[in-house]
């Protein structure tokens, strides 16, 4: 299992399958037929048996999940704005409500499957990034290593936990989309593709997935809707391109993503250079400030 | 229009996110920006209450501009129909149609009628000397009945003054965009705009649909919203022709089925009316007043005769006239509200209530929580206890003292349900559609399905009343209740049922294959006969699910079943023209090819009868029908633009205001439905001062109730889940910045809202989706509220039905929950007795009936 | 006003808990501990040496408590060790950590036993070797995130936490040595302070306007906590250290509450970085401006 970063727009170590190889599959989120049902936050709690996330009334227009965490592996976004949906102004209502189920990326070159210490975080023979739950020892380094905000800490008690008196009665474990990796192995689709019931989620073949964005993009510059733009589409962005890439209606930031995020990993190997020359400095340093001037 | 696809029927509505890939125009009306507005390529904010005004509207400029379709108006409609000349509109008299009786509160419809005719009842429609009271008129949607096939007189250039077509014109005549725009809040741009879009979207190579749900119906002038829809698709030729047609999105996945397999009181299957103890002695009298000369109800005979054969098996019998003697009958209005009335008067002995949660769901939940507390004995089957089974511990009038639970003597018997994974059995939706479902586990502990509850329940009533010489009990013995049962706590066999409904010959148990085979003779038997041949051949049709993707048309017969007889769009022989070619290559659909209907669809017409059929005059039943009137069910064989008999409150949709309003009526003194149902002296249901009326300053805004995706109805379902209640975990209102700051609301704060019946609190949820709009030259704020909260569950909160009233719409009973009026102000609400006061100042200006101008100059 | 969804943070901010600022500071002591005493063996120091060695020793052995105890599954911390994995910072530490706390214990025991002795060496060799990793990966560590403050420091966090380290390592050793002895240690404890403050400064000059968290809210005043503690130490140690056994082990004391705010500050102002959106979303929505869009968004053509 390689862990190295490579250069390619091909996932780190996935090459390194063999005989289980797929075509890299992922999800296009349109959301531009996006209704907003949540139908894809219920489907993936129901069948990755996830608990609830908090009984919170937010206030934030009908977004009551808040954010993508260890327990919302999908999250439906809502932004309502004075402005028409498509801008050539033909007899359009000057009000719009952007919906958006946000989920997490799979990137090409994940930070939280790089820095990933256990090696729990891996990449499947389906290209998708998952979280193998009995090595997950909890050390939290993947939750700020992700520049879209996606994987986090499970805190409520689990079922395996040691017990009370030990300390610790919380999960502990990391969380976040498998893609239904159990599903794609019995030849499904993920749960909330199947919920979606206007096709804003669609699964398959990336390189299927990211044609049909391209003509879905080019149709809806055709009709003139506002703000319409691929995110995560381009397999030389900063993070090697998403495997789940999205159709959004405004710019990232908008909906609360990064308007140029860049994987961590990217400044590694710079970052190792630095950090060599710096120990050998202290190594020097130190030396030196012991030497001169003797035991006084 | 009054509804919210996407909210609602989410998965439904796939279908018109695909129409609108394709360049279909999707215009959404309604108060609120929803998430259906959010898909549509126009929203038009209009004041809630005012369908009937901009639909209206609407008709007036189809007629003006002449945009409507001319050659379907002049054959398939009743436009030709020369009416009375006693007639006389509302136009003439400030409101009202003729026919008015101050005194009874209700029209004498024989003016309304056809000339030259007199008007015959339809199923379920009242005779002369026959007390309308309780008793549905026409219901069902078949309209009354004509006594010939032919109206004796019509002009076919419309031009008679008297004729449907120019009292139309007449009608709509005021209803001008600027009346639409006054009244309705909206801009006259945004108005015209619907109307162009709809008008060029209609014709030979185009069609048009509506969708409504209870934005429409749930008002005391709800029947003749939808009635407006109907004039409109008419004229358009939008009627029985694909793309096109009025859609009823129904409010949960069975209520079709509630209402062909009647859950209601004045119904039996297949809209059948429940006798009545006045007038119908025998059974001959009810068959006579029922049967109509003309069209598919000619052989109500039949149907009736194969019902019964399926209740009491052989002991039914033409001799004994379908043991029509010893049925019961109703003898009043026995509906929901009429019942709760009963209740508070300690009438009514005991309840049982099914997948249902009153307490909450229904109108003015204080007075039906109290209606509970009046009851010996009741009986709650539902999935979690809902607030209907605890009303007697921790409803809202525990809390304010009002009631206390050592003095409610209510003996309350909760019964766990089975959900739908937990049984077999059917879902008709909104289409007709009959879909089957499988069990997917079996119910846990103590929960079972409603079959077992009833069939079980109905078999040891029988075992009990064996011995019985009582008369009455007689029935109860004759009942044929012998259904398979199977498993381990003897489930009845769902399909067992389902073919009983389908229907079979009574000798040799055939299956049959639609109800044209139901005879009136004993040889057979059918429980519905609407849903005739879901069984067709033995095999469960509506259990198929062959994927439209493998099926030759986008019609799709062959999943599912839908009816009658498998036909997915009714009169469809509409979509062709007079003699019986498609109207246009594009939108053809059924045909005659020179010897029988055919096409894409189950022709909706006699399969042999060719267009220029013409019936001779004694004709009767269906072969009075011609060959070019493509309404089979209705006598004439047309559709009604002008509906002489069967509603209650107009054969014509007229601009009335809701029963709650701030505004008077901008065309007439008669500023409401004169014939809706209100309450008279009733304490329980106070009504709010409306327009100039003292104390209408305290209740200024508009208020409209609503549904969420993330929740259903009263929220049994729901607000127990802690993955759905968490997505919608508060009862909030919705409220416009302005209002917001009118008012002193703060966003994510508190308000409370109050009417005369009640006051409720809620999170402010400030939004630009609901706006004020500008009507009668001034500006009127609308306040919107979800309503599936109640006191308990995972996520509770007060009920936004403790504020409406329970004035009604006469011809169904139903309450009017989209569009009254209210008061708010910051903060959480009142409790204890403080609440108490605060209702008591408000209801100093209550009335208990509304008089309107023209009933109080007479008084 | 830079755009958000409703205010709320783009990334999510770390997890860890008071055991991993902690422990930046106790790495740092043990790391820099290792080569101290070994460089004052070199030059003939061996109280110092010694000195150095205990306390490198028991730092190493608190440092992977520590982390242990942050774990979410500490049952499960030896799986830090099924792989190594350079992409990693926190693999890579762990095995740094092991082999430096598992070399710097092994001499001390073996030092207390007084036996062994080329075991001993062997071990304090390696332990001088992999000492200044371990006092500078956690600076590679922090900075190998999408936290904006400790991303764009990551020119100079592992020098500011090598020199940390240093002047905590230095001023340990004086708390514990008669002040004769002491003076390297001293000199190590205040050229480190200098060290670490200059390079705080120069970060701060580098990271704009993100750099600000260093001024407020907690950060700040952990911040300004450090500066005070540690300056004031080591200007302690400055003039009174040579003479004042009091004065030595209260300088050094306040040296190392001073180290221990810097390691504090620092993690507190990655929070408040990855708590605020703006902090994200304004450099990189510049950024792309200024490359003429960024490559993660697709336009329409002719846009």
């Amino acid at each position: 299992m390689s862990a190295v970063m490579q250069p390619t727009g091909e996932p780190a170590g996935f090459d390194a399958w063999g005989d289980d190889q797929h075509a890299r599959v992922g999800f296009f989120t349109d959301t531009s037929v996006c209704i907003g049902c949540k139908a894809c936050e219920v489907a993936c709690k129901e069948w990755n048996l996830i608990p609830q996330d908090g009984q919170e009334w937010t206030g934030h227009s009908y977004d009551n999940t808040g954010e993508l965490s260890a327990n919302s592996w999908r999250h439906v976004a809502f932004v309502e704005q004075e402005k028409p949906l498509h801008a050539n102004g033909d007899g359009t209502t000057g009000l719009r409500w952007l919906m958006e189920s946000d989920v997490c990326k799979h990137c090409t070159h994940a930070g939280c499957l790089d820095v990933c210490p256990t090696g729990s975080l891996f990449r499947t023979e389906f290209g998708t990034v998952v979280v193998q739950e009995d090595i997950c020892n909890g050390c939290g380094y993947c939750v700020p290593a992700c520049p879209f905000g996606v994987i986090d800490k499970r805190h409520l008690p689990a079922p395996d936990a040691l017990p009370a008196f030990l300390g610790t009665k919380e999960d502990g474990r990391v969380w976040k989309c498998t893609l239904c990796y159990d599903r794609l192995k019995g030849g499904h689709e993920p749960a909330c593709a199947k919920a979606c019931p206007t096709k804003s989620i669609q699964f398959g073949p990336l390189d299927e997935l990211r044609q049909r964005a391209d003509e879905r993009l080019a149709k809806l510059q055709e009709q003139s809707w506002n703000g319409a733009q691929l995110y995560g589409r381009d397999p030389d962005d900063g993070v090697g391109g998403f495997g789940a890439f999205f159709l959004l209606l405004d710019d990232p930031e908008v909906y609360g993503l990064p308007p140029d995020p860049v994987v961590p990993t990217a400044k590694l190997p710079e970052m190792w250079r630095n950090m060599a020359t710096a120990a050998a400095a202290l190594l020097v340093g130190i030396a030196g400030v012991v030497a001169l001037g003797g035991r006084k | 229009m009054g509804s919210n696809m996407a909210e609602n029927h989410p998965v439904g509505f796939q279908w018109v996110m695909e129409a609108r890939e394709r360049g279909a125009k999707v215009i959404h009306v309604d108060p609120r920006f929803t998430r259906t507005s959010a898909m549509a390529t126009k929203w038009v904010g209009l004041r809630a209450g005012t369908d009937i005004a901009f639909l209206g509207g609407i008709v007036n400029y189809i007629l003006q501009n002449e945009l409507y379709f001319e050659e379907y108006v002049k054959s398939y409609t009743n436009a030709p129909v020369i009416i009375d000349e006693a007639y006389t509109d509302t136009e003439d008299a400030d409101g009202l149609f003729s026919g008015w009786d101050p005194k009874q509160g209700q029209y004498d419809v024989t003016t309304w009628s056809y000339e030259g005719m007199e008007t015959h009842g339809s199923a379920g429609q009242r005779e002369e000397g026959f007390s309308p009271k309780g008793e549905q008129s026409g219901h069902g949607g078949h309209g009354g009945g004509l006594s010939h096939g032919e109206p004796p007189s019509e002009d076919p250039e419309l031009t008679h003054p008297r004729c449907v077509f120019q009292i139309l014109k007449r009608h709509y005549a005021r209803y001008t965009p600027e009346f639409v725009a006054e009244t309705c809040g909206v801009a006259v741009d945004d108005f015209l705009y619907v109307c162009e879009a709809l008008a060029q979207n209609s014709g030979r190579e185009r069609t048009s649909a509506f969708c409504y749900a209870v934005g429409w119906t749930q008002h005391t002038m709800g029947v003749q919203t939808i009635r407006s829809a109907a004039i409109i698709q008419q004229l358009l030729g939008n009627i029985g022709r694909p793309g096109g047609g009025i859609m009823a999105l129904r409010g949960h996945a069975s209520i079709q089925g509630s209402t062909d397999i009647p859950t209601l009181y004045n119904i039996l299957p297949g809209y059948l009316p429940m006798p009545h103890t006045e007038e119908y002695g025998d059974f001959d009298n009810y068959v006579e007043a029922n049967v109509a000369p003309t069209g598919w109800w000619g052989n109500f005979r039949e149907y009736w005769a194969s019902l019964m054969c399926a209740y009491f098996g052989p002991h039914a019998t033409e001799e004994n006239e379908w043991l029509f003697e010893h049925l019961p009958r109703i003898d009043d209005d026995n509906s929901v509200y009429w019942t709760l009335e009963q209740m508070l008067e300690g009438n009514v002995k005991g309840y049982i209530i099914a997948g249902e949660n009153p307490a909450v769901g229904n109108a003015n939940g204080k007075a039906n929580r109290l209606g509970l507390a009046k009851l010996d004995w009741l009986v709650v089957r539902d999935i979690v206890e809902i607030e209907s089974a605890s009303f007697w511990y921790d409803s809202p009038e525990i809390e304010s003292g009002e009631l206390k639970t050592d003095e409610i003597a209510t003996e309350v018997f909760f019964l766990p349900a089975a959900s739908h994974t937990e049984k077999d059995g059917s879902f008709t939706n909104t289409q007709r559609m009959l879909q089957w479902h499988y069990k997917a586990v079996e119910p846990k502990g103590d929960c079972r399905s409603e079959l077992w509850f009833y069939f079980h329940l109905g078999r040891k009533i029988k075992s009990m009343l064996e011995e019985s010489e009582d008369e009455r009990d007689k029935l109860v013995n004759l009942l044929n209740w012998d259904y398979p049962v199977h498993g381990q706590i003897d489930e009845p066999s769902a399909d067992a049922i389902l073919k009983e409904i389908s229907g079979y010959r009574t000798e040799t148990r055939a299956p049959l294959s639609s109800y044209k085979e139901l005879k009136a003779d004993g040889t057979t038997a059918c429980g519905c006969w609407i849903y005739s041949g879901v069984y067709q051949d033995g095999i469960n049709q509506a259990a198929r699910k062959k994927p439209h993707w493998e099926q030759a048309t986008h019609v799709a017969p062959e999943w599912a079943w839908a009816w009658p007889a498998n036909r997915r769009i009714i009169y469809n022989r509409a979509s062709a023209d007079p003699d019986g070619k498609p109207w246009s290559e594009r939108k053809k659909y059924v045909w005659w090819n020179g010897e029988k209907w055919e096409g894409i669809d189950t022709p909706d017409f006699d399969e042999t009868k060719p267009p220029d059929y013409v019936p001779p005059d004694d004709a009767k039943g269906p072969d009075a029908i011609a060959g070019d009137h493509p309404f089979i069910m209705q006598s004439d064989g047309r559709s009604w633009l002008f509906v002489p008999q069967g509603l209650e409150d107009g054969p014509l949709p007229t601009h009335y205001e809701p029963h709650e309003s701030p505004f008077e009526n901008a065309l007439y003194s008669q500023r409401a439905n004169p014939r809706r149902q209100q309450h008279k002296d009733a304490w329980w249901d106070p009504y709010n001062p409306v327009a100039d009326e003292e104390g209408a300053d305290r209740f200024p805004h508009v208020l409209t109730t609503y549904r969420l995706t993330e929740h259903h109805t009263a929220g049994g379902m729901t607000r127990s889940i802690p993955y759905l209640a968490e997505l919608q975990p508060q009862m909030f209102c919705e409220v416009s910045p302005e209002l917001a700051e009118q008012e002193g609301l703060e966003h994510g704060g508190w308000a409370t809202i109050f009417t005369t019946r009640a006051a409720i609190e809620a999170r402010v949820l400030v939004t630009r989706r609901i706006p004020p709009v500008t009507v009668q030259g001034r500006l009127v704020h609308q306040i919107g509220l979800p309503y599936h909260w109640g006191v308990r569950l995972l996520t509770s909160g007060d009920s936004a039905n403790d504020l409406l009233h329970a004035a009604l719409d006469p011809n169904v009973h139903i309450m009017e929950t989209k569009g009254l009026t209210c008061g708010i102000r910051p903060g959480r609400r009142p409790r204890g007795k403080a609440l108490q006061r605060f209702l008591d100042e408000l209801r100093s200006y209550a009335t208990e009936e509304r008089l309107e101008p023209e009933e109080a100059r007479k008084t | 006003m830079t755009t958000s969804y409703y205010g709320r943070p783009v990334i999510k901010e770390p997890t860890w808990t008071w055991e991993i600022p902690t422990y930046f500071f106790t790495g740092g002591v043990s790391g820099a501990s290792s080569v101290l005493s070994t460089s004052a063996k070199l030059f003939g120091n061996e109280k110092l040496s010694r000195r150095a060695l205990y306390i490198g020793a028991v730092f190493d052995a608190i440092s992977p408590l520590l982390l242990i105890s942050d774990l979410g599954r500490p049952e499960r911390f030896h799986h830090m060790l099924r792989v190594f994995k350079v992409t990693s910072p926190m693999n890579v530490g762990a095995w740094i950590l092991l082999v430096n706390g598992g070399a710097s214990n092994t001499a001390a025991v073996l030092e207390l036993l007084g036996i062994l002795k080329p075991v001993k060496l062997l071990a304090e060799l390696v332990a001088t070797l992999f000492g200044p990793p371990l006092a500078t990966y956690t600076g590679v560590l922090v900075a190998d995130t999408a936290v904006p403050v400790w991303h764009e420091g990551r020119h100079e966090l592992p020098w500011l936490f090598g020199a940390s380290a240093a002047a905590s390592a230095g001023a340990a050793a004086t708390m514990f040595m008669d002040p004769d002895d002491a003076a390297p240690a001293r000199r190590l404890a205040i050229g480190g302070v200098v060290a670490e403050g200059t390079l705080v400064h120069a970060m701060e000059l580098r990271l704009g306007e993100v750099g600000e968290v260093y001024h407020k809210g907690t950060a700040g005043k952990l911040a300004l906590a450090a500066k005070a503690l540690a300056g004031g130490g080591a200007a302690l140690l400055a003039t009174k250290g040579r003479k004042s056994s009091a004065a030595a082990t209260l300088g050094g004391a306040l040296v190392c509450a001073g180290e221990l705010c810097l390691r504090w500050s620092v993690f507190k102002a990655g929070v408040q970085s990855a708590r605020d959106p703006k902090y994200t979303v304004k450099p990189q929505r510049e950024r792309a401006q200024q490359n003429g869009g960024s490559k993660v968004t697709t336009l329409p053509r002719n846009t």
